[in-house]
């Protein structure tokens, strides 16, 4: 008799991917969680778009025009950082993650699942608030690849930097119930200081714009302001220019600050199991 | 490779806050192809011993191998070889136990047939989500989940908690079909009957120590004890504690002039014998304390 090879571990990206299916499966049947995740986001866009109404800007673009983009930004992080952070601590706390720490399912297999979820999940939010938008504040889609080019790098950065920081975040709420305040008060401040709500940002106080500029979703929505509003709306910003470079340098840095944060906080247990 | 699939020495675990040990200086050795139970009343260590075991948690003190590997640097190949089955899990709602079965299977190099599995746990007919089973269903899930893998190694911790009497007696039968292809298992239950019927050694913790160790049949002298006869005397029930149960029983023969009324003879069962540890081992109950105090 021959002595066979061990069977081999399966490899980790048909697992990640698989691990994704199930996510997925997961989400989608969940109404509650389907619902709430898409409609908070849109909800505001229509409500503040309607209270600012078709007031005209300025060249011919109009509040509520500017608004959506920034909430554009504010959908990402919505789905991205607040989702994967809440979803991420009720995995800890109803055992997935314990159990699944029993099997030999690697970790990058989990967080690869989480991503798929995520990307499914804020490719849809972002083409509802579009739709939204184009429909109801005569938004117009980009019309050249260069600034479709913007939009996907702006998006893939915000998306992943984001990710990484609701990863991370989930390991600093204590227990599933905690984590959705926890994630919320970053989420609803950067959004206040961020010039989401407030346009244009320069009517914000300097020192909340300053720090607001640490932050990812400043410059995610200026990188979606340069998408979808006309270059003149550029003398608006605190540069009086998008600032492309810097809007890549600062989403760029959080990225690898978020895999740092993620690779050094990450745990399996929650808080009292030892 | 060394005999041993569990080898334990001097474990000790206290969680942070608590001013008593959980587990204070446990051995604990299961050979392969062994079954073991734990025994012990609520809070003894059993949990915490057995986490400490599968990698869930840290331990302060002990030599601990799992096949041959420290768990708190079990790697992937090493999990591939154990099944864990753990007291509390709420998860997995939103998926049908088919789905969890075969998304699970995935995971190990070597799985059984995920529909096979479902068989043996009987939740091969449960299409519906697993928010929506009973109690005893999603232990057996759990059970399903835990034995997918076809580990060398199960850990089992109150397995059949919430089992119906039937389930609990399908469950013995797949235990003792797992460990009859060689599979070791360590499992914690509360209940004798089950730890009788399925353990080839019992190991009995309290407070966190070990206080004994033995075969159903021989745990704590069981063998020697003497056995009990009961009959009736003018419509009351006797018993007698005797070395000699046939003597007796043929004295009695004669004393009532042929068949004995009521007659019965037995040995302490296993709970008896394992209650009478316990109470040496605790004179005070917590709960008859409790109850004085009112
Ligand atoms: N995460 C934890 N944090 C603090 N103390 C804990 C924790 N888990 C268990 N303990 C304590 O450790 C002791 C042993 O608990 P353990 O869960 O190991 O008992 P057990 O024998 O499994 O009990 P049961 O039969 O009720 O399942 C108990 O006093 C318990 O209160
Ligand atoms: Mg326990």
């Amino acid at each position: 008799m021959t002595a066979l090879a061990p069977p081999r571990l399966p490899t980790i990206l048909p697992l990640g991917l698989a691990r994704g299916a199930l996510e997925l499966r997961r989400f989608f049947r969940s109404r509650e969680t389907v619902v709430f995740t898409f409609a908070l986001p849109t909800v505001l866009l229509v409500l503040l778009g309607s209270v600012f109404g078709d007031h005209a800007e300025a060249q011919g673009v109009t509040s509520s025009q500017v608004l959506a983009a920034g909430m554009i930004a504010a959908g990402i992080m919505s789905t991205t950082f607040v989702s994967l952070g809440t979803d991420i601590a009720g995995d800890r706390d109803d055992g997935t993650l314990k159990r699944l720490r029993g099997t030999p399912m690697p970790a990058a297999a989990y967080f690869i699942g989480k991503v798929v979820l995520v990307a499914v999940t804020t490719v849809a939010q972002i083409v509802v608030m579009l739709t939204v938008a184009v429909a109801m504040f005569d938004l117009s889609l980009p019309d050249t690849a260069g600034d479709w080019l913007t939009f996907a790098w702006v998006f893939a950065l915000g998306v992943v930097g984001c990710s990484l920081l609701g990863i991370a975040i989930s390991s600093l709420a204590r227990t599933a119930r905690s984590a959705s305040a926890v994630t919320q008060l970053p989420y609803l401040a950067l959004q206040f200081i961020s010039g989401v709500f407030v346009n244009p940002i320069t009517a914000l106080p300097t020192g909340l714009v300053v720090t607001a500029s640490f932050f990812p979703v400043k410059w995610m929505a200026q990188g979606f302001r340069s998408v979808f509003l006309p270059d003149s709306m550029a003398a608006y910003e605190p540069a009086g220019t998008w600032e492309l470079d810097r809007v890549a340098l600062v989403l760029g840095a959080w990225c690898v600050i978020g895999l740092v944060l993620c690779l050094t906080t990450f745990r399996w247990r929650r808080g009292q199991d030892g | 490779m060394t005999d041993a699939a569990i080898s334990v020495r001097g474990l000790r675990k206290r969680y942070r806050g608590s001013r008593r040990p959980a587990v204070d200086g446990v051995d604990l050795d299961v050979a392969r192809g062994e079954v073991v139970a734990l025994l012990g009343p609520n809070g003894a260590g059993k949990t915490t011993t057995v986490e400490i075991l599968e990698g869930h948690r840290d331990r302060d003190d002990g030599e601990v191998a799992v096949l041959g590997t420290d768990p708190a640097d079990g790697g992937r190949t090493w999990r591939a070889r154990i099944g864990v089955v753990t007291q509390s899990a709420t998860d997995l709602l939103e998926l049908t136990p088919a789905e969890a079965v075969r998304h699970f299977a995935r995971y190990y190099p070597d799985p059984r047939d995920p529909d096979e599995v479902l068989e043996l746990v009987g939740l091969a007919d449960a299409p519906r989500a697993v928010v929506k089973l009973s109690g005893g269903q999603r232990r057996r899930l759990d059970v399903a989940l835990g034995i997918v893998g076809r580990p060398e190694l199960l850990f089992l911790d109150e397995p059949t908690t919430g089992f119906d009497p039937q389930a609990r007696r399908d469950f013995w039968r797949l235990v003792r079909a797992l460990a009859a292809e060689g599979t070791t298992i360590l499992l914690t239950t509360h209940y004798l009957e089950e730890a009788e019927v399925l353990a080839d050694r019992l190991t009995v913790i309290t407070d966190g120590v070990v206080v004994a160790e033995g075969s159903p049949a021989t745990l704590a002298g069981r063998q020697s004890r003497p056995a009990l006869v009961g009959w009736l005397e003018d419509g009351r029930p006797r018993t007698e504690a005797t070395a000699t149960p046939s003597a007796l029983v043929a004295a009695l023969g004669q004393h009532f002039g042929g068949e004995v009324p009521g007659l019965s003879v037995r040995r302490p069962s296993l709970e008896d014998v394992y209650l009478e540890l316990l109470s040496a081992a605790a004179p005070e109950p917590a709960l008859a304390t409790a109850g004085g105090a009112r």
